[in-house]
């Protein structure tokens, strides 16, 4: 029987593969796509959730989520190709203006 | 019916606010002289409409509640008035004064740099005083007891840009700030003890009426009253708080004239007379205020003996004077007391004012022959009485009634205390001893003065003599009026022996004060008593008294001027002591002020210096220090963000999870 | 039958961890990409499982379509290659350990833990017979009505935004 707790596990597991991704790799792009594979762990609990409650409210919420999902890649994506221009590069490393 | 009793307040700080705030624009003298005495002028025909109406009314005690003020647990305080036989001899004097030496001020400060702001000073003293006088609780008083100090400061710090007349304010300031403590630590006192009974009150009408809940000359009530004789001493100059009187001085004469004689000084005898309920439970107390009373008297007199500077001279008498009045207080003869304080405030004032017009002579012709000799030095005077007549009569007229001769005003409240300090259920012979010799003292350093200054060769440098005029009217005016008032006045408070002897002329002053003092006297039983004959001899010893102290004044300044300097020669000490003022503000400085000072220096360089801006700066070093071991970790990279992000997550769901 | 439901579930599941792991160890950001479609795909088919149609079909649309187009467009254009130096050691074994640490801390969660909720009156038998789409479409257009608008202008925004960051010259 598969039981609620079997999906939020592999959101749990999906979730810290997605931390390691953004605390490791360096590529701003990649670490965008980490950051998507977290969402989409969260996403994966409130589907979760929603079903196994049976109330829609966790569904609409993930609706929102891949909204604000995709107004972020617009905008992401056009701050790194903002970055690569300016510093012919999109690794974070290579950016660390915010410091004294 | 006597509602609008605020307006007699009210227009002298009118004045005070057109002159304070439009004066500098106005520019013009006769302008702002006129606004300030006739702000005054019109708060003394309230006055005299209210004291007439006073006098004619059956009920001689009326308080009027103007709005309230405080409201906090059991204290009420209102902004009220108390118009009564005691606050309507004051405020008559208060205003009427005022408004005589305001006018005066009109000629005598013509041409001073800060017109406007003297006169707005003055006017904002007279609304303090009168706020004091007619307060209808202590802490209205208490309003106006440090507006009068601070009217008092300004005004002697008038020529600020003077280093000594600056360092006078602040010495005023300073001293009176002792004092004023003491006011208030009383106060304090007074509304706590009578609280514990259950009236929770500062009115005064209302603690006359409890005082009676306090234990009879019980240890809180001796408190209470030092306290408050505490306060007295500061604003009234007497010992030890005294010495700030002399150096206000340096004030422009008719400050020392109005303040310093007349009105403010007066501020203690008067809490005391309004208190006299108070005052009366505590005998030790009333003993203490008779002896430092006689004592100042006495101790201010000698000093008074030595000295040269004309206005000096007068300040140690109004000290020794306010000590007569403050002996008066503590043998319980509290209608002598204001008697005596409104025949000195004529006298004095007249003195002050004198002084003033010589003052002004003497500057004129220094000014026109473009000398720099000291025009208040009597040394520099001397044979004025052609060159000044008017001032000359006046002012002799004044030190008739100041030294005691029979029928000036000053022999009948002087005479009166003497009697009383003496036959009281109070008194005491050594207190009269004190206070004879002070008359005695006080008769010889008055003719000492006029001889001096009036009698005798001119001894003004020859370029100046022929220059020193005679005043105008606006300073003769006043002169005139107080001088007439010093002669007359006593007969408000001719002593029954003698109203007896010439058919049944009443003691007026003392009748009509009988409201406000007969409760107390009666219930403390204080009364003078002895034999018309006693009273007699009493009187005639006085007179005696101020005869001799004039003829030996006569033969040293007059008949025989080398015999001061012979005496001096033969007591080269004695006179140094009397002449430096028995080198008491030495003493003070020895005792209070250079210790102040140096814990002062220590507290700053130690406490200061070290500890208060050690805390601040260590504040500022722990701050910085911290700050720089922080900034390592604001290193830009945007993966230690995250990492911090990721161990806050942690910790976030640790919580969670161990809960 | 359950059987094989669970064993279709752990074989998906698998398939999920394993791409989610291509995703952040792959060099070549192609390959990630290509392995972030992978996962989303398998999180579609739980969706499916889910009883949450509709979910699936947008998460392969605008996911696996719209955004991840998007990204490889964007690596297109920049032409990156792969990443050729790693990040330090340490940091890669902090990053692991905390988030392993995240991930045992949840599972224990999960363990001990019970789910609550507000209960709704939605289950299969009423998604088959009114339909997923339907039952979403009611939710977001009655009492999400407001944050339905809203989204709607964080999207114009970030078009907006989108074009201004991007353009050559601003």
């Amino acid at each position: 029987m598969i039981t609620i707790t079997h999906y939020m596990a592999v959101s749990a597991i999906l979730f810290s593969i997605g931390t390691i991704g953004v605390l490791t790799r360096r590529n701003a792009i990649v670490i965008f796509m980490c950051v998507e594979l977290m969402l989409n762990a969260v996403n994966l609990t409130f589907i979760a959730l929603s079903s196994h409650l049976g109330n829609m409210d966790g569904q609409v919420f993930v609706f929102f989520i891949m909204t604000v999902a995709a107004a972020e890649a617009a905008v992401g994506l056009a701050l790194m190709i903002a970055f690569f221009r300016n510093g012919d590069s999109v690794d974070v490393e290579d950016f660390s203006l915010l410091k004294w | 019916m006597y509602d609008k009793l605020w307006l007699i307040p009210l227009f002298p700080f009118i004045g005070f606010l057109i002159n304070g705030l439009l004066g500098k624009r106005i520019k013009n003298e006769k302008v702002i002289g006129s606004i300030a005495t006739l702000s005054i002028f019109c708060s003394f025909l309230v006055s005299c409409h209210y004291f007439l109406q006073l006098l004619g009314d059956d009920q001689k005690v009326h308080e009027v509640i103007i709005t309230s003020w405080i409201t906090a647990g059991p204290l009420h305080v209102n902004w009220g008035f108390l118009l009564d036989p005691l606050s309507g001899l004051m405020m008559m004097n208060v205003s009427g004064l005022a408004t005589l030496i305001t006018l005066y001020s009109i000629g005598y400060m013509h041409g001073e740099e800060g017109y406007f702001r003297f006169f707005s000073y003055m006017n904002l003293f007279a609304f303090a005083m009168l706020m004091l006088v007619l307060g209808n609780n202590a802490l209205v008083m208490f309003v106006g007891w440090e507006g009068v100090g601070l009217c008092s400061y300004l005004l002697i710090g008038y020529y600020y840009e003077k280093q000594s007349a600056s360092d006078a304010g602040k010495k005023a300031f300073v001293v009176n700030r002792v004092g004023d403590f003491g006011f208030l630590l009383g106060l304090f006192t007074l509304f706590w003890s009578l609280g514990q009974k259950g009236v929770w009150t500062i009115n005064f009408t209302e603690i006359a009426a409890s005082t009676q809940l306090l234990e009879n000359g019980g240890l809180i009530v001796t408190i209470i009253t030092l306290c408050f004789f505490l306060g007295a001493t500061g604003k009234s100059a007497q010992i030890p708080l005294y010495t700030w009187l002399p150096d206000a001085m340096e004030g422009p004469t008719p400050v020392s004239a109005l303040i310093h004689a007349a009105t403010m000084v007066t501020a203690g005898v008067y809490m005391i007379a309004r208190m006299n309920g108070l005052f009366a439970m505590a005998p030790d107390t009333m003993m203490v205020v008779a002896i430092v009373g006689a004592s100042t008297a006495l101790f201010a007199a000698t000093i008074g003996l030595a000295q040269n500077d004309i206005k000096r001279v007068l300040a140690y008498s109004t000290v020794s004077q306010l000590g007569y009045m403050f002996l008066a207080m503590g043998v319980g003869a509290f209608s002598a007391g204001i008697f005596h304080l409104l025949t000195h405030a004529f006298f004095k004032a007249c003195l002050f004012l004198g002084s003033g017009s010589v003052i002004h002579g003497m500057h004129h012709a220094f000014h026109h022959a473009h000398i720099h000799d000291d025009p208040q030095d009597m040394r520099n005077m001397g044979g004025l009485r052609k060159k000044m007549p008017i001032t000359f009569i006046t002012f002799l007229l004044s030190t008739l009634a100041i030294s005691g001769i029979p029928f000036f005003s000053g022999f009948f409240s002087k005479d009166e205390i003497l009697w009383w300090s003496f036959a009281s259920t109070r008194g005491h012979w050594v207190l009269w001893l004190m206070g004879a010799v002070a008359a005695l003292m006080t008769a010889f350093y008055m003719f000492r003065l006029v001889f001096m200054t009036f009698f005798g060769e001119q001894k003004t440098d020859a370029r100046a003599k022929d220059h020193i005029p005679e005043s105008p009217l606006v300073i003769t005016f006043p002169l005139m009026v107080l001088a007439a008032l010093a002669t007359i006045g006593g007969f408000l408070g001719v002593p029954h022996v003698l109203g007896k002897l010439f058919g049944h002329v009443p003691n007026l002053i003392e009748h009509f004060l009988d409201p406000v003092f007969e409760h107390t006297q009666h219930l403390h039983q204080l009364h003078a008593h002895g034999t018309a004959a006693t009273e007699f001899s009493f009187m005639g010893v006085s007179v005696g008294i101020a005869v001799v102290g004039i003829g030996v004044a006569w033969i040293m300044y007059c008949k025989n001027p080398q015999l001061p300097g012979k005496l001096v020669a033969v007591f080269p000490k004695l006179h140094r002591a009397v002449f430096n003022k028995w080198y008491i503000d030495e003493f003070y400085d020895a005792l209070i002020v250079n210790p102040t000072k140096r814990a002062g220096t220590v507290l700053w360089q130690i406490f200061d210096a070290r500890f208060v801006d050690g805390i601040v700066n260590g504040v500022a070093w722990t701050v910085k220090g911290v700050g720089k071991t922080l900034r390592y970790t604001q290193s830009g990279y945007t993966h230690n963000y995250a990492m911090s992000m990721v161990i806050g997550v942690v910790a976030i769901i640790a919580v969670y999870v161990f809960n | 039958m359950e059987i094989l439901q669970l064993l279709f579930f752990y074989l998906v599941a698998f398939v999920t961890i394993v791409s989610g792991l291509c995703v952040v160890l792959c060099k070549n950001p192609i390959n990630s990409a290509i392995s972030l479609v992978m996962t989303f795909f398998c999180l579609a088919i739980f969706y499916v499982t889910l009883h949450a149609p509709f979910m699936a079909a947008i998460q392969i649309m605008v996911y696996a379509g719209a955004i991840m187009v998007l990204i490889i467009f964007v690596m297109m254009l920049l032409n990156q290659g792969a990443e050729v130096v790693a990040r330090c050691r340490h940091a890669v074994v902090g990053a692991v350990v905390a988030a392993g640490i995240m991930m045992l801390q949840v599972l224990v969660t999960l363990k001990h833990g019970d789910v609550s909720g507000v209960v709704g009156p939605v289950n299969s038998a009423m998604i088959e017979e009114v339909g997923h789409t339907e039952l979403i479409g009611q939710a977001l257009f009655t009492d999400f009505l407001f944050p339905f608008e809203i989204a709607s202008i964080l999207l114009l925004v970030a078009i907006v935004g989108a074009v201004v960051l991007a353009k050559r010259e601003v």
